[in-house]
């Protein structure tokens, strides 16, 4: 396809979503609306995804093209830029963006006010679709802040609950302060010249310090976006927050445009990377791994926990670009550009299962009217179709074959492994406390999502939403469906999405494209589409083929012989139980006490997490209680502390409103004094 | 061809032999406890009583609940497969390596716990969290022991690291560490004392006998063939990276019987080993587990350490 081709493409994309943030304001009106508008949503994602695979699957490498838009600043314009990295977030931004619009086209139909949704929702998907083709600080931050703005205005949809509109003040609290630190970082990095595009940043050389605060201040920035402990404490809040739709397209895709913003700034803007950025990133990444797993895994509320379990997976990510980056420090092109592989693979998987994890959430919450894990039971009799697809999205985020999840954070231990051959003993060191938080994390994960299928899906009804609970409608189904297969597919055959990958990742490490090519897949007699393997043939190999037809093969095997050995039809009978079946579901396992046993030996100490049983006396007739309160290391040590400051210090300066005309005029004089005698003392 | 058959017989052998080895390791345990014990072969005519048997399933259990047995069975199979026993060469190790191995345990555990949640007991449940905790304890000792030995053999594939560590790599202190570490990974996935105890009864001390309490006739034999099976698996597993020699590298008749002999002596051992530590040891209560399994993350880190300073002296 021609870049021309490629430019229209992104042209009437981004068009036709301005357009339909204007059709959505009159949906309240009309709102016949609703469904043509989604599905032209849809179709708009596939347009701009068509545009971005033709830039990652060209067979050349190097392939980037530019454009300049007459707008903007005046002496910069707005300069575009679309190369492989950017069409590799321009692809996951767009295949939530599809499952989001396909699912909202059979879930919204109901809502009270659907210009709330309709209008922001186009907005969003054309802010994330700005940032990664931005080719300047001003053009990427106009799409970095309608990315934020359209989001807030999304978490605000149930304005009418006091927790959603703290959400909501929260998230704009934290966005606002990421856009602030991108932007000292930009003009960190524009130096006193005033670079503002990014190729300006490219070719200059800033000196150690400038780039260390610039790469900091990106790190505060983009790193509260995606969700960085500390910095996290907004997602878990606002993302529940929004309607699920919205829900999985943030966690699914913002998440990514902030890492997104992370790797190009790190590897490509600010500098020659240094070793310790990446050590840092990495150590920080795993930290923020096993931190958010297990948050997910004390958490009741359904949509609370998928949030946490975003957080899990960023820091995931993050770990793999900190090894990237500290790879490329040490000059180790191979090995950064499978770490970068296999970060941007996570995010890809993580874009797909999540969607389809928080969409689940979605359609339990549409069907049941609740998110309470512990109202829930039973549903895989009653969302026939629903419960096997988020099954797929459990198991594929617990990591484990054939699923996709289990292939990328195979490359991020890959990866791990490469880097106990990393030249400074810190990061040496660092590497198996970081092999061994992720291995925390993944397992963390699985016991948690086995704690979320098996409290809402399996079991009894534990209340009456659940046992009248009914399957939703098909364009939920679909988005689901869509998504469970991408999940699959990826996992059965890691090498097709790992070969642009490659490239694309090999590209940012080593422009002059010779370390691109290797490192997927070129052993002897394998291709790419068989087995990943990292380093050619000469270590290990992970083949998805082999795991899936494997599995599926000896999973017939054992079908087939069971049913020849034992042909005796199976009886139905009341449960065993031990033999004193108890026929109230009140007396099944919750979702408090599923995750009784590692919120004891993880929380206590990282959550200080603390369950309190109150048993009265025998003969008292009261019934006991139970209360679990664990508290945000982050909300405690960091931001409790902080907005206590705040509010000291603005108590403090309320003073300065209620003075008398004279003390201001005095005042101002003094501080034209003070600035005098700054000018005197530094000239 | 020969090939061919030699997959068919690594994927049968084992399944085949399973339970001959719970056998012996139950038969070993009752004469140290100074009881005849039951034949060796009872574990056979057990699976083939549950076979016979019709299976009872309560009246709200799913799909899930009925196909986890075999799913969670092939899955055990597969992880089985890709080890070398007595042979490397024709081997799914090249396409599972050591970390899809831990990753497929990992699933086969999923399905077992998912499935002891689905009638909505809470012995289920008791079993399912507290299995899926030992997981979470275990799995970062496991990678950070595979680290050790990926520093060493600079793979993760188990043919490759059988063969480097059988080419003169020597007693090493890290490798003493890192195998303690997978032993006691081992112990708790297994489900041996004393993280749980295989022949308990006593509902509170359960772990993976609680989960599966409401399995009865061919599903249960297969979850029962299926844990004999796991344990195959991990002392095959430890057998090929720790004690990786007469594994047969060439088709050659003499080497694959020499290969399969080394094999079945390695089981036996390891068997006589786990009965030994059994009855000298007591079982200990959930909340210790930490302990155990963070003793076994140490002498993983300690290991990895050791072998830098190793490779640094060099």
């Amino acid at each position: 396809m021609s870049d021309v081709d490629q430019w229209t493409l992104i042209g009437v994309a981004q068009a036709t979503f301005v357009g339909l943030a204007v059709g959505g304001c009159m949906t309240n009106r009309r709102p016949v609306l609703i469904v043509p508008l989604y599905a032209l949503a849809a179709l708009t994602c596939v347009v701009a995804l068509v545009a971005a695979l033709g830039t990652l699957l060209a067979p050349d490498a190097d392939v980037v093209t530019r454009r300049v838009l007459p707008v903007g600043l005046p002496d910069i314009k707005s300069h575009l830029r679309l190369d492989g990295l950017a069409a590799v977030f321009l692809v996951i931004v767009n295949l939530g963006g599809i499952a989001a619009a396909v699912y909202g086209i059979g879930y919204d139909a109901h809502t009270t006010e659907p210009a709330r949704v309709l209008a922001p929702f186009p907005l969003f998907l054309a802010g994330m679709n700005l940032v990664p083709l931005a080719d300047d600080a001003f053009t990427f931050l106009v799409g970095w802040e309608l990315m934020s703005l359209a989001s807030w205005l999304l978490v605000l949809t149930g304005h009418e609950q006091a927790d959603n509109r703290r959400a909501a003040l929260v998230y704009l609290t934290m966005a606002a302060f990421g856009a602030l630190a991108l932007l000292m970082a930009f003009g960190a990095l524009a130096g006193a010249g005033g670079g503002y595009t990014f190729d300006a940043m490219r070719r200059s050389t800033p000196s150690a310090a400038i780039a260390t605060l610039a790469a900091f201040a990106l790190l505060l920035g983009a790193g509260s976006k995606a969700g960085l402990a500390p910095l996290h404490v907004w997602l878990p809040l606002a993302h529940p927050a929004a309607p699920s739709h919205v829900s999985a397209l943030m966690s699914g895709a913002m998440t990514k445009v902030a890492l997104y913003a992370l790797a190009r700034g790190l590897l490509e803007l600010a500098g020659t990377p240094q070793w310790w950025w990446g050590g840092l990133l990495a150590v920080i990444g795993g930290l923020t791994a096993a931190l958010g797993a297990l948050q997910s895994l004390t958490q009741n509320d359904s949509k609370t926990l998928l949030a946490y379990s975003t957080i899990e997976n960023i820091g995931v990510i993050t770990a793999a670009l900190g090894l990237a980056i500290a790879f490329k420090a040490s000059g180790q092109r191979l090995e950064a550009g499978l770490a970068l592989t296999a970060a941007l693979f996570h995010a890809l998987n993580h874009g797909l299962f999540k969607s389809l994890l928080f969409l689940g959430a979605g359609a339990v919450l549409h069907s049941t009217g609740t998110r309470e894990l512990d109202r829930l039971g039973g549903l895989i009799h009653r969302l026939r179709w629903t419960a096997p697809l988020v099954l797929i999205g459990c198991l594929a985020i617990s990591a484990v074959p054939p699923l996709n999840g289990f292939a990328s954070e195979w490359l991020v231990f890959q990866s791990v492994l490469d880097a106990t051959g990393l030249g400074h003993w810190e990061l040496k060191f660092a590497a198996p406390v970081i092999g061994a938080l992720l291995a925390l994390a993944a397992a963390l994960a699985a016991a948690g999502f086995v704690r979320f299928f098996g409290i809402a899906f399996l079991g009894r009804p534990r209340d009456a939403v659940a046992a009248n609970a009914h399957e939703v409608t098909p364009a939920m189904l679909a988005a689901m469906a869509g998504l469970a297969a991408l999940c699959l597919a990826f996992g059965a055959w890691p090498g097709v999405p790992l070969e642009p990958l490659g490239r694309a990742a090999g590209m940012m490490v080593d422009p002059s494209g010779a370390a691109g090519r290797l490192f997927v897949g070129q052993g002897d007699g394998r291709t790419a589409w068989l087995a990943i393997a990292p380093h050619g043939d000469l270590t290990a190999v992970y083949s998805g083929m082999v795991a899936a037809l494997g599995l599926a093969a000896l999973t017939g095997i054992a079908v087939g012989v069971t049913s020849m050995a034992s042909r005796t039809p199976a009886r139905r009978a009341p449960a065993w139980d031990c033999g004193f079946p108890e026929p109230n579901p009140a007396t099944q396992y919750t979702a408090s006490s599923a995750g009784q046993p590692l919120r004891r030996i993880f929380g206590g100490p990282a959550l200080a997490a603390r369950d309190r049983v109150e048993m009265p006396p025998a003969g008292d007739l009261r019934p006991a209680t139970f209360a679990s309160a664990m508290r945000d290391p982050a909300w405690h040590y960091l931001f409790d502390p902080l907005i206590a400051l705040v509010s000291r210090t603005t108590e403090r300066l309320n003073a300065l409103q209620f003075l008398a005309i004279r003390v201001y005029l005095s005042l101002m004089f003094a501080a034209l004094i003070g600035l005098l005698v700054v000018v005197a003392v530094t000239r | 061809m020969t090939d061919l058959a030699l997959l068919i017989f690594q994927l049968l052998l084992p399944v085949a032999l399973a339970p001959l080895l719970t056998g012996l390791v139950r038969r070993i345990k009752a004469r140290l406890l100074g009881r005849r014990g039951p034949a060796l072969v009872q574990p056979y005519r057990d699976l083939a009583r549950l076979f016979r048997k019709e299976p009872v399933l309560a009246f709200n259990a799913s799909w899930l609940f009925r196909g986890a047995p075999y799913v969670s069975f092939a899955v055990v199979w597969l992880a089985m497969a890709a080890i070398p026993t007595f042979a490397t060469t024709p081997s799914l190790g090249l396409g599972l390596d050591l970390i899809a191995i831990a990753g497929l345990l990992g699933l086969a555990r999923i399905l077992v716990a998912l499935a002891g949640m689905d009638v909505g007991t809470s012995f289920g449940g008791i079993g399912a969290s507290r299995e899926m905790t030992i997981g979470a304890l275990a799995e970062p000792a496991m990678l950070v022991a595979i680290i050790a030995l990926a520093l060493v053999a600079k793979s993760t594939a188990l043919p490759d690291l059988s063969k480097a560590m059988s080419e003169g790599v020597g007693l090493r202190v890290s490798l003493a560490l890192a195998l303690g570490a997978m032993v006691m990974v081992a112990i708790a996935e297994t489900g041996r004392i004393p993280v749980d105890n295989p022949a308990t009864h006593l509902e509170l001390t359960m772990v993976h006998e609680a989960m599966v309490l409401e399995y009865s006739g061919r599903h249960l034999a297969l979850i029962e063939l299926g844990a004999m099976l796991k344990l195959t698996l991990y002392l095959s597993l430890i057998g090929c990276i720790f004690a990786p020699w007469g594994i047969a590298r060439d088709a050659g008749m003499t080497a694959l019987a020499a290969g399969a002999g080394a094999w079945l002596a390695k089981l036996a051992a390891g068997g006589l080993a786990l009965a030994l530590f059994e009855t000298v040891i007591a079982k200990m209560r959930v909340f210790r587990y930490p302990e155990f399994l963070g003793a076994a993350l140490l002498f993983a880190i300690l290991g990895v350490v050791f072998l830098y300073i190793s490779q640094h002296l060099k």
